[in-house]
């Protein structure tokens, strides 16, 4: 360490360090609306967390007497056609949506990088099956296939999750295919495979934390779409069998009273749809604030 | 000396493939038969032009690419039949170092993980020993051991530079391909790194295959230097033989075309004519024939052969053999 | 008409951040007198091509903005000038072309049709014309088979080539200013040659004076009569380019000069400029280069120098030199 030393640069040091996580929450906190979604979500999921003391009323408890009752000072958002209080049904449908939303994005976003990653890292002829059999998958309309797996499965939450899960792995296998192609051409990842370490470790250690921006974008925007499709489902009949307290259902079984009992659909359909546009505005938000191109 | 690699043969063609069942159109012949030999303790130079085949030379040495035919021998053992596990233990040996600084760091590493890595992988030293390596080697660069806790964004290009040169160190190779590692660089910022370099080969007693398309910057750091041309090797001497004395035309226009900084220069230049041919379709006997300002009909038929045509100097020209045979 | 083409008078250029401001061009003066080639020399952040891009009035606004300072062309300050009056003038009385000919050619158009096209929006050609005048222009840069080339898409094209296209479209309206803003740095050498050539040609036969941004000294030394040095957004020098290589009298372009490797001698260890050019967001109080300054004296560090002639057509902004030159 003779000459080499002569250019320390002599910088003061400066205690605050950006870490790339660091700098994406000081962007994050910037937007306004994405913050209002994110404190919106995270209070959805204590409530949701916590509904068997934050609910009023037994959510299955039926009182006929009351049935299809506008909202009133004992019951804030009313009764439904079996006299439920809705509030509780809809704070009790939250659990639901929320777990199915993440649940089936954690199938898909798994499933999904497994997939892309292999085949935008290893190319040829396995990047040529995995792709085109995605291609198969996205070329049915994911509500119809999600209807043609609930009909084998059968219905239930369990399998609403899965059917919506599997619908939606080839977007994430494409996204993250397609950013594996790009990062993987950096000189940081030759660099690792030159100081030694196998496939296995520069895909998890240098690919995928560099190709997570958009997919965790996508998947935020990803629940959304798996809440409405939950919904959609429920609607339908087909998702989650009726006792059970879901968004979409009750929007379903409301179908019936909407002229004389509005109140029946109006209050699930709100509830949808705040949750989903909180998810979206944080996906935008997110979006802009891992934009891909971090720093200089 | 003694050589450290040995290069024989060594050819890299990629195939251009298209259509959905990727059928193979074409080859890009990329590097096509080189054969020279590394010796230990020596720069040795490669210049040529884009496209010419001298940065996949410097990855195929170090394996980061398989070749299509040819051997590197490293220290007498082939490096393209080794096992993964002997291939691990090779790799401890020769590192390489990048030319885009802003590509070649890992955004989401801190500076610190990204140089105490190969330290980790190889087990080199463990605990709060780690911590102490990594502020050795970022000191040998001349940084500072807080610049360990930042990460690369915060870094101006010649820092980045250094940073890729401290996890290339890391693992104390013996051979360091040094692909382009100024031409991103500010003047100012260069001559820094070169002597950085020159003085880590001294302390640590590194061999350099330093990769380069400035003839001014390769004449100085290199002891010999080759010179490459659409995938060949054209010719290959000492670095004041290849200055003084060059012998292949392309050299000739290469070493007269590099610009001086010096207004008063005389500027006797061979200006080549046209642009390099694709090394999809190279031009049939010697490639350089197409923009050659001496080229005979021989030129256009055969190929010639890389010669030695004195003590040290390679040539790969016609034209040369016969001003040896008079 | 006088012999001054183009006055630069206390330009500044700032860029409005989050960070804060940034002065990319901080009060720069200079003139460049008719069919001359003045050279702006400067390290990435100097603001060389913030200096050449406020000149053609194309700083993106947000969020740069040219706060203050003139730009006389004729005598007419472009500063004054509206929007549509400035397109009658940019490609017509003043074209720039720019590092990378891809990103600066239309991708979708032939290349014909492109330099045709400013023909037509500035000389009103007819369509035919128009194509026959584009077709002269590019065998003027020296395109082998023109008629066959206008037809071609950018893409069919190698970087030389698209140079030269950039170079015909520049001057295809003749202008009276060429601003090239590192117009070889992604060349290869021997192509830098010759689009270096070329430029000079061109310009003895057009009259066009030229405005070369460069990071590369040898590139000034080769084509400019005349050179101002750049650093952190001020001109720290100017001089005619005999004079500033013989006798350079700013401690940076000093520094610079030194620290470039010559191909024709044997020196061992380069000059450094040591540490780095500071964030421009974070100036230091006195001279911008004083910190890296190996000349530097306690006034350097809190008083900023201001440029003054020390001879005639010598400009330098230096303590050292307060008294006329040394």
């Amino acid at each position: 360490m003779s000459q080499a030393q002569v250019s320390v640069q002599v910088n003061e040091p400066v205690e605050q360090v950006y870490s790339p996580a660091a700098d994406f929450w000081r962007r994050l906190r910037k937007n306004k609306l994405a913050m209002v979604s994110l404190v919106f979500l995270l209070a959805l999921t204590m409530v949701a967390v916590f509904a068997p003391y934050v609910a009023p009323y037994d959510p299955y408890l039926s009182d006929m007497p009351k049935a299809l009752q506008g909202p009133s000072s004992e019951h804030l958002l009313g009764n439904d056609e079996l006299g439920r209080d809705i509030l509780s049904r809809i704070i009790y449908g939250a659990r639901i949506s929320l777990r199915v939303g993440l649940i089936a994005v954690g199938i898909a976003l798994s499933a999904g990088m497994v997939l892309g990653s292999t085949a935008g890292y290893y190319g040829g002829r396995l990047d040529n099956i995995i792709m085109r059999l995605m291609d198969i998958m996205l070329a049915f309309p994911s509500i119809l296939l999600a209807i043609a797996l609930m009909a084998v499965l059968g219905r239930g939450v369990e399998n609403a999750i899965i059917a919506i899960g599997i619908v939606s792995i080839p977007e994430y296998a494409r996204i993250v295919r397609g950013s594996v192609l790009s990062v993987k051409e950096n000189e940081y990842v030759q660099a690792a495979c030159a100081i030694g370490n196998n496939d296995w470790q520069i895909i998890f250690r240098h690919i995928l934390p560099n190709v997570m921006a958009p997919v965790i974008v996508r998947a935020t925007l990803g629940i959304s779409t798996a809440i409405l499709e939950t919904s959609a489902l429920g609607f339908l009949g087909l998702g989650v069998v009726p006792p059970y307290a879901e968004w979409g259902t009750m929007l379903g079984s409301g179908r019936g009273y909407m002229f004389n009992a509005p109140h029946l659909v109006f209050f699930p359909g709100i509830a949808i749809t705040l949750t989903v546009m909180a998810f979206n505005l944080l996906g935008d938000g997110l979006r802009d604030a891992l934009d891909p191109r971090l720093r200089r | 000396m003694s050589v450290l690699v040995h290069v024989t043969n060594l050819t890299k063609y990629f195939s251009i493939r298209k259509g959905i069942f990727g059928k193979e159109v074409g080859q890009v012949k990329a590097v096509d038969g080189l054969t020279f030999d590394i010796r230990k303790g020596e720069t040795l130079g490669l210049v040529g032009e884009s496209g010419c085949g001298k940065s996949t030379t410097g990855r195929l040495i170090l394996r980061l690419l398989e070749p299509t035919a040819g051997r590197v021998e490293f220290e007498g053992k082939d490096v393209f039949k080794a096992t993964p596990g002997e291939m691990r233990a090779l790799r401890k040996d020769m590192q390489i170092i990048f030319q885009d600084p802003y590509a070649s760091l890992n955004p989401r590493m801190s500076v610190g993980d990204i140089i105490a890595e190969p330290i980790k992988l190889y087990k080199l030293a463990s605990g709060p020993e780690i911590q102490k390596r990594v502020e050795h080697l970022l000191s040998c660069v001349g940084l500072a051991s807080y610049h360990a806790r930042r990460y690369p964004h915060e870094f101006s290009g010649g820092q980045r530079q250094r940073v890729g040169i401290a996890r290339a160190l890391a693992l104390n190779p013996k051979l360091i391909v040094c692909d382009e590692p100024v031409s991103a660089l500010d003047v100012s910022i260069q001559s820094q790194v070169l002597n950085l370099l020159k003085d880590l080969q001294q302390e640590f007693g590194l061999t350099y295959l330093f990769i380069a398309h400035g003839l001014n910057v390769v004449k100085h750091v290199s002891d010999r230097i080759g010179v490459m041309y659409l995938g060949k090797m054209v010719e290959l001497a000492g670095d004041d033989e290849l200055y003084n004395n060059p012998l292949h035309p392309y050299t000739k226009a290469l070493l007269s075309a590099v610009p001086i900084p010096d207004p008063r220069a005389k500027k006797q230049r061979i200006i080549l004519t046209g642009d390099v041919p694709s090394p999809v379709n190279p031009p049939r006997g010697c490639r350089f024939h197409t923009r050659c300002f001496c080229s005979q009909d021989i030129c256009k038929h055969h190929e010639p052969v890389f010669k030695r045509v004195k003590p040290g100097h390679w040539v790969a020209c016609h034209l040369v053999e016969e001003e040896n045979k008079k | 008409m006088t012999q001054t083409l183009l006055q630069v008078k206390d330009l500044k250029t700032h860029f409005f951040l989050e960070d804060g401001v940034v002065p990319a061009v901080d009060g720069v003066s200079f003139h460049l007198n008719r069919g001359e080639t003045l050279a702006v020399v400067g390290e990435s952040g100097s603001g060389k091509s913030i200096t050449a891009t406020s000149i053609m009035r194309l700083i993106p606004n947000p969020p740069g903005r040219i706060v203050g300072g003139e730009i006389l062309f004729n005598g007419e300050d472009l500063l004054k000038k509206t929007e549509k009056e400035m397109r009658a003038i940019r490609g017509n009385r003043i074209s720039m072309i720019f590092q990378e000919p891809m990103t600066s050619l239309n991708p979708v158009f032939r290349v014909g049709h492109q330099i045709a096209e400013s023909l037509m929006v500035h000389q009103g050609l007819n369509k035919q014309e128009a194509l026959e005048k584009s077709i002269e222009m590019l065998r003027l840069t020296g395109i082998p088979s023109p008629e066959k080339r206008a037809h071609d898409f950018p893409h069919q094209m190698s970087g030389g080539m698209r140079q030269r296209v950039m170079i015909a479209m520049a001057l295809c309206c003749r202008p009276e200013l060429l601003i090239a803003d590192e117009p070889t740095t992604a060349l290869d050498v021997t192509i830098q040659a010759q689009i270096l050539d070329l430029m000079l040609e061109l310009k003895e036969q057009l009259g066009t004076a030229i405005i070369m941004i460069t990071h590369d000294l040898a590139v000034v030394a080769e084509v400019a009569d005349r050179a101002v040095v750049m650093y952190c957004g001020k001109l720290v020098e100017e001089a005619p380019v005999l004079e500033l290589f013989d006798n350079p009298l700013h401690p940076y372009t000093r520094g610079l000069l030194k620290s470039i490797p010559h191909i024709n001698d044997n020196q061992e260890r380069l000059y450094m400029i040591e540490g780095m050019v500071p964030a421009l967001t974070n100036l230091p109080p006195g001279c911008s280069f004083a910190p890296r300054c190996p000349e530097a004296r306690p006034r350097c560090h809190v008083e900023r120098p201001s440029l003054k002639e020390v001879s005639p057509g010598r400009r330098v902004s230096c303590w050292l030199h307060e008294g006329g030159v040394r």
